[in-house]
């Protein structure tokens, strides 16, 4: 078997121990404690952010384009219309600045 | 008690009621199906492996994650311990749906936690919190849906992501950065959203530039993390719940 495979394996593994885990655990527990939570709380938008920030670097003028109007466009509106937003402004000013 | 009773009897139509629920679900996640197949195959998985991961993965964004550090040639083990960084999220889910289904038989809530995506858990919830009761054959019908449409669509994905020609143009390099951005602006209504980002962001970029990819995923995320335990409790909305 291959590498990814066996990726694929251990990653579902570990997103079902994820899935389960939390009832397994934290419902033995009569409450969490606020840091904790306060802690869980940050994870999503700590661990997303880490993908995004670092690509900063490398943007040219397209990029930032597609990453302002997609911020501007997520205070209204949904993921899906923030995404293609982005993506359109993406791929148009490709076509000028490469 | 007597609707409960009749409810669970009428799982037929309780399974058809989840699916009507489960249709914006389907239309909403289709791009990304696509997305991630066509993805997968760009750094190097083969369509029946973008098949599989999303049949026994069923984690967009971590399965975003994970082909993008392997297209990177990252270690394997870190490439499954960024999965399950993304996905740590759903342990809050998982606690907090455990009461709801806690009448079901095993067998059932094992199958339930295996599909507990952030959408199936904000509908179930949502049930939950309006008195209903949340049975088995309606978490199946909102759920079933969107995992078959959305293995099928990844696997359409990754044949058609083979044809795609210039990837660039297209701005499909770019497209994850762009989605992740707009997952992060999604969280931005919780207490300390702006506080952990900024941290996250300038943690994540100096490690990136000092240690590498991809421990700038693990350290920008442990730097947010921390901020949001060490600030004291009245700043991170937590405390008036209690």
């Amino acid at each position: 078997m291959s590498t990814t495979f066996w990726i694929i394996i251990a990653g579902a593994i570990a997103t079902y121990l994820t899935r389960i885990g939390g009832h397994l655990v934290i419902s033995r527990f009569d409450h969490i404690h606020p840091r904790v939570e306060a802690g869980l709380n940050a994870v999503p938008a700590a661990v997303l952010t880490t993908l995004v920030a670092p690509e900063l670097l490398n943007a040219g003028p397209a990029e930032w384009a597609a990453l302002v109007v997609t911020a501007v466009v997520s205070l209204r509106g949904g993921l899906m219309a923030m995404f293609l937003a982005g993506a359109v402004v993406l791929i148009l000013a490709r076509q000028f600045v490469g | 008690m007597a609707t409960d009773l009749i409810s669970e009897s009428g799982g037929k139509s309780d399974f058809w009621q989840g699916v009507r629920l489960s249709m914006p679900v389907v239309v909403a996640s289709a791009p990304f199906a696509v997305l991630f197949g066509a993805l997968a195959v760009d750094n190097g998985f083969s369509v029946l492996e973008a098949f599989l991961m999303s049949a026994l993965v069923y984690g967009g964004a971590s399965q975003m994650v994970g082909i993008q550090l392997f297209g990177q040639h990252v270690a394997p083990w870190l490439v499954v311990l960024s999965i399950f960084a993304v996905n740590f999220r759903h342990v809050l889910y998982s606690a907090g749906i455990g009461r709801r289904i806690a009448h079901w038989p095993v067998i059932s809530q094992a199958l339930g936690y295996f599909i507990l995506t952030d959408p199936q858990f904000a509908v179930a919830e949502a049930r939950a919190q309006s008195g209903q009761t949340v049975g088995f054959a309606w978490y199946l019908g909102l759920g079933l849906p969107v995992y078959l449409f959305w293995i099928v669509e990844s696997a359409l994905g990754a044949l058609f992501g083979k044809l795609i020609p210039d990837t660039h143009a297209l701005g499909i390099d770019f497209l994850l950065p762009i989605y992740f951005l707009g997952l992060v602006m999604g969280f931005r209504k919780r207490p300390l959203w702006l506080p952990v980002v900024v941290a996250s962001a300038c943690a994540s970029i100096v490690a990136y530039k000092t240690v590498g990819s991809p421990w700038h995923v693990s350290i920008g995320a442990i730097a947010g993390v921390l901020l949001a335990v060490i600030l004291p409790p009245r700043h991170s909305g937590v405390e008036a719940k209690r």
